[in-house]
C-alpha cells in the first residue's frame, strides 16, 4: 500500500508542525525581541522601554547599550570575572572529575553501574538545595568553622562564605556529574590493547597514561569542560547565594538590570553579550568534539 | 580494585563521593536538630517538620509547583516526542537544519537569557494582543515546556534511533496504516523513554528557579521561589526539613529505578546461566 504524496506531506506537517511552531514562538521570537529591545532606551512607561519605531515609522534604535557593555568597566569586569570564575571552577572540576571517571571506568562491571548512579543521584535532587547545603557548611557559625575550632586548628572562624572560594566549591559541586559522565564514556570505550601494546614496548604505567590514555580521552575532557564551563558563565544562583557582594558575575548583572534597575534594554544587551560568550565554545563543541563523543564504538 | 595500596583514582573516588554526599548528609542530620543554631546540635526533634506542615504559603507553593511540573512535563513530552520522531524519521523537510538546532539549543542556553527573553516576549505579546494577561502559572508553564522539549526530545531520540526499523516496515507491509504502526509498534517500544523523559521534564520544572523568577507574577510563586527568598536570608531549619523530604522522595524513586536497571543489566550480562 503506497500512501499518496499529499497524505504523506500532510502527516509530516502534523508531526513537525506543533513542535516547530512552538519553538519558533517561544524560543526564536523571544531572542528576536531581546535583540530589538537591546537597541532601545529605558522609559518610565509600560512596557518600560522606548519603541523601536517612532510614531512616524522612523527607526530610532541605536547601539548605545552595547557601547556601555563594552566600554563601562562595571560590565567589562563582570564579563571577565564570569570567564575567570567559570574557567577556574571548570579546572577544579576536571581535577576531581577525571580521576573519578577513570576509577569508575576501571571498576568491575557490576560496581560500575552503581558508582555511575551514585554520581548522578545528587543531580536529580534540587539544585537550589544542593547550593543551599553549602551555606550551612561554610557560614562563619557553620559546620566547617565549628569543627575546625573544636579540633583546635583555628580560634577565630574563617571567612569562607561569600568568597570566590565558595563560588568555586558551589560550581564544582553542582556540575561535577557533567564532567564525570563524558570522560567516563570515552575511557570506557578505550581499547585496552593499546595499553598492553604500550606496556610491551616498555612504557611504564604512567608513561602509557600520559602518552596513550590522556590524549585519547581528550574528546571527553573537552565535552565535560564545556558542559561545566557554559552553564557556569551565566550562573546566577551560586554567586548570589555563596558569592560576596563585591564581585559580580554577568548572570547577576543581568538579573540586577532586569529586576532592581528595571532597565530592560540594558539587560537585553547584557544577554546578547553573554550569548556571544556562550555560542563560541558551543559551536566549537558541535564541530570538533560532538562527533567523536557521540560516535558509536 | 582488589589490590589494597595507595591509588590516585581510588582516593579521588572516595574523596569525590564524600564531597558529593557529606553536605547532603549534614543537611539531613540537622533537619532533626531541636536548636535553631546552624551547627550546634541541640537534641533530636521533629519540630521543623511540624512547622513545615503549618506553613501554608510554602505548601501552597509546593502544590502550584507540582501542578505546573505535571502539566508542562506532559506538554513537553508530547511535543518533544514529535520533534524527535521528525528528526530521526524524516530525512528531509523544509527547515530541517534549523529545526534540529532549535530542538537542541535550550540545552546549552544560560537560564538567565531564556528567562529574560521569555519575559520580554510575554510583555510584548500582552501589549500587542492582550494575551497572556500578566505573568502567572500559565507563563511559567509555557516557559518550562519550552525548556523541557529539548530534554524530552534528546531522551526519546536516543531510544528512537535504537529501534529496529524493520519492525515498523513489517507492520506497514502487513497493511497497518502509519498511525496504527505508531500506536501499536513505535509507542509501546518507546514507553520507557517516554516515562524517563516525563520524569526528567517534571524534575526540571520542579527545580527551576531562574526562569520562573522572570516569568512569574503576583500569586504565582513556585516552591523554588519561596525557598530562594527564604535561604537568601541564611540557613533555616524548616528548609532543611523540606530538603530532607524532597531528598527522600527523589532518592526512593531513583533507587527504585536504579534497582530495576541493575537487575535487567545483570540478566543481560549473564544470559547463559
Amino acid at each position: 500500500m503506497i500512501p499518496s504524496a499529499t497524505a504523506n506531506a500532510l502527516r509530516r506537517a502534523l508531526v513537525v508542525g506543533p513542535p516547530y511552531l512552538w519553538l519558533l514562538a517561544f524560543f526564536v521570537a523571544p531572542f528576536a525581541i531581546v535583540i530589538a529591545i537591546s537597541l532601545t532606551d529605558p522609559a518610565v512607561r509600560a512596557p518600560p522601554y522606548t519603541p523601536l519605531l517612532a510614531a512616524d515609522g522612523a527607526f530610532q534604535g541605536d547601539l548605545d547599550n552595547y557601547a556601555t557593555v563594552l566600554g563601562d568597566s562595571y560590565y567589562a569586569a563582570a564579563l571577565l570575572d564570569s570567564l575567570r570564575i567559570a574557567a577556574v571552577a571548570t579546572f577544579f572540576c576536571l581535577l576531581l572529575g577525571y580521576p573519578m571517571a577513570y576509577a569508575i571506568a576501571r571498576a568491575a562491571p557490576a560496581a560500575k553501574l552503581a558508582l555511575l548512579l551514585a554520581v548522578m543521584l545528587p543531580f536529580w535532587t534540587s539544585f537550589l538545595i544542593r547550593v543551599y547545603a553549602w551555606i550551612g557548611l561554610l557560614n562563619s557559625n557553620g559546620h566547617i568553622n565549628e569543627w575546625l575550632i573544636a579540633l583546635g586548628v583555628i580560634e577565630e572562624p574563617l571567612a569562607l562564605l561569600y568568597t570566590d572560594f565558595a563560588v568555586y566549591i558551589g560550581i564544582v559541586y553542582a556540575y561535577l556529574p557533567f564532567m564525570v559522565l563524558p570522560i567516563f564514556a570515552v575511557l570506557e570505550r578505550l581499547d585496552r590493547a593499546l595499553l598492553d601494546a604500550a606496556a610491551d614496548l616498555g612504557a611504564r604505567p604512567w608513561q602509557a597514561f600520559v602518552r596513550v590514555t590522556l590524549p585519547l580521552s581528550f574528546p571527553g575532557i573537552a565535552a565535560g569542560s564545556l558542559l561545566v564551563f557554559i552553564p557556569a558563565i551565566g550562573e546566577f544562583v551560586i554567586p548570589e547565594l555563596l558569592g560576596g557582594s563585591d564581585f559580580v558575575m554577568v548572570g547577576r548583572v543581568l538579573w540586577t538590570e532586569a529586576f532592581s534597575n528595571r532597565d530592560w534594554p540594558m539587560a537585553a544587551a547584557v544577554a546578547v553579550a553573554l550569548l556571544v560568550l556562550v555560542v563560541a565554545p558551543v559551536a566549537w563543541l558541535d564541530r570538533k568534539v560532538a562527533p567523536k563523543v557521540m560516535a558509536r564504538p | 580494585m582488589t589490590r589494597v595500596r595507595f591509588s590516585l583514582p581510588l582516593t579521588a573516588l572516595v574523596f569525590g563521593y564524600a564531597f558529593l554526599y557529606a553536605p547532603i548528609a549534614v543537611l539531613v542530620a540537622f533537619s532533626f536538630n531541636e536548636s535553631r543554631a546552624v551547627a550546634v546540635w541541640g537534641g533530636f526533634s521533629w519540630r521543623w517538620y511540624g512547622a513545615l506542615l503549618d506553613n501554608a504559603p510554602l505548601l501552597g507553593a509546593a502544590w502550584l509547583s507540582l501542578e505546573i511540573a505535571a502539566t508542562s512535563a506532559t506538554a513537553a513530552v508530547a511535543l518533544g516526542t514529535l520533534a524527535a520522531y521528525a528528526i530521526v524519521r524524516y530525512r528531509r523537510f523544509p527547515g530541517r537544519g534549523l529545526f534540529a538546532g532549535l530542538v537542541l539549543a535550550p540545552l546549552v542556553m544560560p537560564e538567565v537569557i531564556v528567562g529574560l527573553a521569555l519575559l520580554l516576549l510575554f510583555v510584548w505579546l500582552e501589549s500587542w494582543l492582550g494575551w497572556p494577561a500578566g505573568r502567572s502559572a500559565l507563563t511559567i508553564g509555557i516557559a518550562h515546556t519550552t525548556l523541557a522539549i529539548a530534554y524530552a526530545a534528546a531522551v526519546v531520540r536516543a531510544r528512537l534511533v535504537q529501534l529496529d526499523p524493520d519492525l515498523t516496515a513489517a507492520a506497514a507491509d502487513l497493511g497497518a496504516r502509519p498511525f496504527a504502526v505508531f500506536r501499536s509498534i513505535t509507542l509501546p517500544l518507546l514507553a520507557p523513554a517516554l516515562a524517563a523523559a516525563w520524569l526528567l521534564a517534571f524534575t526540571l520544572s520542579l527545580d527551576d528557579l531562574v526562569i520562573a523568577s522572570f516569568v512569574s507574577g503576583p500569586g504565582s510563586s513556585t516552591l523554588p521561589l519561596v525557598v530562594f527568598s527564604s535561604v537568601r536570608l541564611g540557613v533555616s531549619p524548616q528548609i532543611n526539613a523540606l530538603a530532607t523530604l524532597f531528598l527522600v522522595a527523589v532518592g526512593s524513586a531513583i533507587a527504585l529505578a536504579g534497582i530495576l536497571i541493575y537487575r535487567r543489566e545483570r540478566r543481560r550480562l549473564r544470559p547463559a546461566d
